[in-house]
C-alpha cells in the first residue's frame, strides 16, 4: 500500500509537510506558558470592562425589576429572548464541529474543534443568563426543576418552556463533558512540560523562589485536571470509544436543542410563530451564526497568537463553504415562510409577513435579509472565500443578521397579532442595550481566559492527522503483518 | 538509527535508605522502552503481543492507527455501559413525568390526559442523552481506572515525552512471564532508542 497523507476532498494535505509532533506541542503549549502578548491584554481589558458593565446592569435590573427593560404588553418577549436564542444558536457551531464533523471524518476540524467547543460553553452560559434574569426573581430559578417543595407542586411537563430547561441544561452539561474529555490528553501534555521545566529549575538553582512556586501550582492544577493520564493505548481505546459515543449522542442533541427552542414559539398560536418549518429553520440558522462566530474569533486568535501553520487558509475556506450552505438554507426558509403565509389563506398569517417586510420594523427585516441571505452568497467566489478582510467583515455581518432574525421573529409577531386595539411598538431601554453589550464582555472574558490558560488547539488530535502519524509513513508496502518482513524492515531501520 | 543507551546497572537490586535511615531494597516494577516513530511502536507491540505478555502497555501521544490489533486488544465494552445508562435516563424521565404530572398531582393542560406521552418525548430524549453522556465519560474513567496520579511509569524522566513526540512500551514485573533478563532481551531486540528498568523502594 503506497503511503498517502490524510487529505481532504482529494486536495492538499492538512498540515504543512514536515510539521513534527514536537512542533505541534510547542506551537500550542507555548501560548499558555509565555507571557501574554500585548494584543491579549488590550482585548482582555476591553472585555473585562464590559463584564463590569454587565455586573452593574444586572444589579440595577434585580434592584429595580424588569420594568427597566423596554418589554411591555404586547411585546413581553423582546431583547432578552432574542439574545437567548442568538447566543444559544452561536453555541451550536461548536457542537457541530466537534460532533457532526467528527462522525463524517472531516479531519480538518482538528484545527478548530477545541476552540469551537469552548465557544459553545461560553455562549451557552451567556444564553442561560437571559431567561434566568427574565424571570425577574432569579433566586426562584429552581422552580422549573422537579424538586419536592413546600407548595406540593410539580413543574408542568407539557410546557415547551420546561422542555427548554431540560434541553439547554443537558446541552450545557454534555458540551462541558465533551470538552473536558477532549482536553485530558492535552492537559497531560501541559503537566509534563511543566514538570520538565520544574526539574530544569531544580538543577539550575536549589532556591527556586517565586517562579518555582508558580510552576508547582501550575503542575498541580494541570496534573490534577489531567487525572494521571499516561497516554496508555489501553486507555486510548476506551477513550476513543467514549469520544465517538459522545459525538454520536451530541449530534441528535444539538438538533434537538434548537428544535426545542423553536417549540417555545411554534407551539403557540401566534401568527408567524405557529409553523412546522421552525425546527429545521432554527437549527440551520444556529449553525450558520455559530460558524460566523467561530470565524470572527479564529481570525483574531490566529493573528494575535500566530497560529497560521495550524489554522490554514484552507480551513477558513471550508468554513466559509459551510456558511454559504447554511446561509442558503436560511434564505430558502425565509422564502418558504412567505410562500406558506400566502398559501395558507390565513389573513393573520398573511398580514404578519407583509408587516414584517413593509411594516414598522421594515429596517430590521431588510437588515436581516441583507446580512443573512445576500452576504453569504459572495462566498460562491473563491477569491472572496479566501480573502481574510472580507471573511472577517462577513462573519460579523452574519451575526448581526442572525440577531435581527430573532428580533424580527419575536418582536414583529408580538407587536401586532390579532386585536388591533392591542397593537404596540417596542422601544428598547438603555438597560436592554447595556445588558446585551455586557453579555459580550462576559463571553469574551471567558474566551480570552480560555485561550490564555488552556490548549486552544487539540494537540493530540492534530498529531493524529499529521502524515508522520501513519504507521506506514516512509514505507512503500504494508509489511508489518508478516513477521519475517517486519524483522527485515526493523533490521533495515537499525 | 537508534542509539542504545541502556543502563544495565539498574538491573542490580540497588540498596537505598528510607527517611529514617533504615536500609531499603528496590524491586523492579516495569521495563520502559522508548521508540521514535509510530511504525516502530506498532512493530514492537506485535512482538510483545506474540511473546505472550499480558500486563503490558503502549504509551503514545495520540491514538496510533492499528494499535488495537498490534496489541491484541478486544473491543471496548463501553458501548454496553452507555446503553444501560441511556435506557436508565429514558425510563427515569418517563417515571418522573408519570409520577409528578400523572399520579401525585394530576395536571390537565390543553385538554390532554394527565400523562400525555407525546408531550413527554422531549424530556425523555434529553435525559436519555444526559445519562448516556455521563455513562460514557464515567464508564471510560471506570474502565481506565482513572484518575490515578501515581503510576510507576512517571518515575522515568524520559516518559515526559509520551505526551509530546515519543512512543513507549511498558512491561510490568507483575506479569507472569516477566524475567529481568529475558524481557530485557526481548525489548532490546526491538531496537528501542532508550530502555530502562523502573524500580520502586519496598
Amino acid at each position: 500500500m503506497a503511503f498517502t497523507p490524510i487529505r481532504e476532498l482529494g486536495e492538499t494535505p492538512l498540515a504543512k509537510p514536515g510539521t513534527s509532533f514536537a512542533r505541534v506541542t510547542e506551537v500550542v503549549s507555548r501560548v499558555t506558558e509565555n507571557p501574554a502578548p500585548r494584543g491579549w491584554w488590550i482585548l482582555f481589558s476591553i472585555a473585562a470592562t464590559f463584564t463590569g458593565v454587565l455586573g452593574l446592569t444586572l444589579a440595577y435590573l434585580i434592584w429595580m425589576g424588569i420594568g427597566t427593560w423596554g418589554n411591555n404588553s404586547p411585546v413581553a418577549w423582546a431583547w432578552d429572548i432574542t439574545n437567548f436564542v442568538w447566543w444559544i444558536g452561536i453555541g451550536h457551531a461548536g457542537t457541530l464541529i466537534s460532533a457532526v464533523l467528527y462522525l463524517f471524518r472531516q479531519y480538518w476540524r482538528t484545527a478548530i474543534n477545541r476552540f469551537a467547543e469552548a465557544m459553545t460553553i461560553f455562549a451557552v452560559i451567556c444564553a442561560l443568563m437571559f431567561p434566568t434574569i427574565h424571570t425577574g426573581r432569579p433566586w426562584h430559578i429552581y422552580y422549573p426543576l422537579p424538586i419536592p417543595n413546600a407548595m406540593n407542586l410539580w413543574p408542568n411537563f407539557k410546557s415547551p418552556l420546561l422542555w427548554d430547561v431540560f434541553a439547554v441544561s443537558t446541552y450545557f452539561t454534555v458540551s462541558l463533558l465533551f470538552w473536558y474529555v477532549g482536553l485530558i490528553p492535552d492537559l497531560a501534555t501541559l503537566r509534563d512540560r511543566t514538570t520538565k521545566r520544574l526539574r530544569a529549575l531544580g538543577v539550575l538553582s536549589l532556591e527556586g523562589g517565586a517562579p518555582r512556586g508558580l510552576l508547582q501550582l501550575r503542575a498541580a492544577i494541570y496534573g490534577g485536571l489531567a487525572l494521571g493520564w499516561r497516554s496508555s493505548h489501553r486507555h486510548w481505546q476506551h477513550y476513543e470509544r467514549a469520544y465517538l459515543i459522545l459525538a454520536a449522542i451530541s449530534t441528535p442533541l444539538v438538533l434537538s436543542v434548537h428544535s426545542v427552542v423553536s417549540f417555545d414559539f411554534a407551539t403557540s398560536v401566534e401568527p408567524g410563530w405557529h409553523t412546522t418549518i421552525f425546527p429545521p429553520y432554527f437549527v440551520a440558522g444556529a449553525v450558520f451564526s455559530g460558524f460566523a462566530m467561530v470565524m470572527t474569533l479564529l481570525l483574531i486568535a490566529r493573528a494575535v497568537f500566530g497560529l497560521h501553520e495550524l489554522v490554514t487558509l484552507r480551513h477558513l475556506d471550508l468554513m466559509n463553504q459551510i456558511m454559504l450552505t447554511t446561509g442558503s438554507i436560511v434564505g430558502y426558509a425565509y422564502a418558504m415562510e412567505f410562500f406558506i403565509a400566502w398559501y395558507s389563506g390565513n389573513p393573520y398569517e398573511r398580514y404578519c409577513f407583509i408587516n414584517r417586510a413593509f411594516g414598522d420594523y421594515w429596517w430590521a427585516y431588510w437588515s436581516m435579509i441583507t446580512c443573512n441571505v445576500l452576504i453569504p452568497q459572495t462566498f460562491w467566489s473563491k477569491s472572496l472565500r479566501t480573502n481574510l478582510t472580507w471573511m472577517f467583515i462577513a462573519s460579523i455581518l452574519i451575526n448581526i443578521g442572525m440577531w435581527f432574525e430573532r428580533f424580527v421573529i419575536i418582536v414583529t409577531t408580538l407587536h401586532r397579532d390579532y386585536m388591533v386595539s392591542a397593537w404596540g411598538y417596542f422601544h428598547p431601554s438603555i438597560v436592554d442595550v447595556l445588558t446585551y453589550l455586557g453579555s459580550f464582555g462576559l463571553f469574551f472574558t471567558l474566551f480570552l481566559l480560555f485561550i490564555r490558560w488552556l490548549p486552544m488547539i487539540a494537540v493530540a488530535e492534530v498529531k493524529m492527522v499529521l502524515p508522520e502519524a501513519d504507521p506506514h509513513y516512509g514505507h512503500d508496502h504494508d509489511e508489518h503483518h508478516e513477521p519475517a518482513h517486519a524483522k527485515a524492515a526493523l533490521a533495515e531501520e537499525a | 538509527m537508534s542509539e542504545h543507551e541502556h543502563e544495565p546497572k539498574a538491573v542490580e537490586a540497588a540498596a537505598g535508605q528510607d527517611e529514617e535511615g533504615r536500609p531499603t531494597v528496590k524491586r523492579p516494577v516495569l521495563y520502559l522502552a522508548e521508540f521514535e516513530t509510530p511504525a516502530e511502536i506498532v512493530h514492537a507491540c506485535e512482538k510483545v503481543r506474540d511473546a505472550g505478555y499480558r500486563r503490558w502497555d503502549a504509551h503514545t501521544p495520540f491514538p496510533v492507527h492499528g494499535m488495537d490489533k498490534a496489541m491484541g486488544l478486544p473491543d471496548s465494552r463501553l458501548g454496553w455501559i452507555v446503553l444501560a445508562a441511556g435506557l436508565t435516563g429514558c425510563l427515569t424521565a418517563l417515571g418522573l413525568i408519570w409520577w409528578t404530572n400523572g399520579v401525585d398531582y394530576p395536571l390537565i393542560i390543553g385538554g390532554k390526559p394527565p400523562l400525555a406521552l407525546p408531550a413527554a418525548v422531549p424530556v425523555m430524549f434529553e435525559l436519555t442523552i444526559l445519562f448516556s453522556a455521563f455513562g460514557s465519560v464515567l464508564g471510560m474513567f471506570g474502565l481506565n481506572a482513572l484518575p490515578r496520579h501515581h503510576h510507576p511509569v512517571f518515575y522515568s524522566a524520559h516518559f515526559e515525552r509520551a505526551t509530546d513526540d515519543r512512543f513507549f512500551i511498558s512491561i510490568e514485573a507483575a506479569d507472569g512471564k516477566f524475567d529481568l533478563d529475558e524481557t530485557r532481551r526481548l525489548l532490546e531486540s526491538l531496537s528501542p532508542c532508550h530502555l530502562e528498568l523502573i524500580q520502586e523502594e519496598s
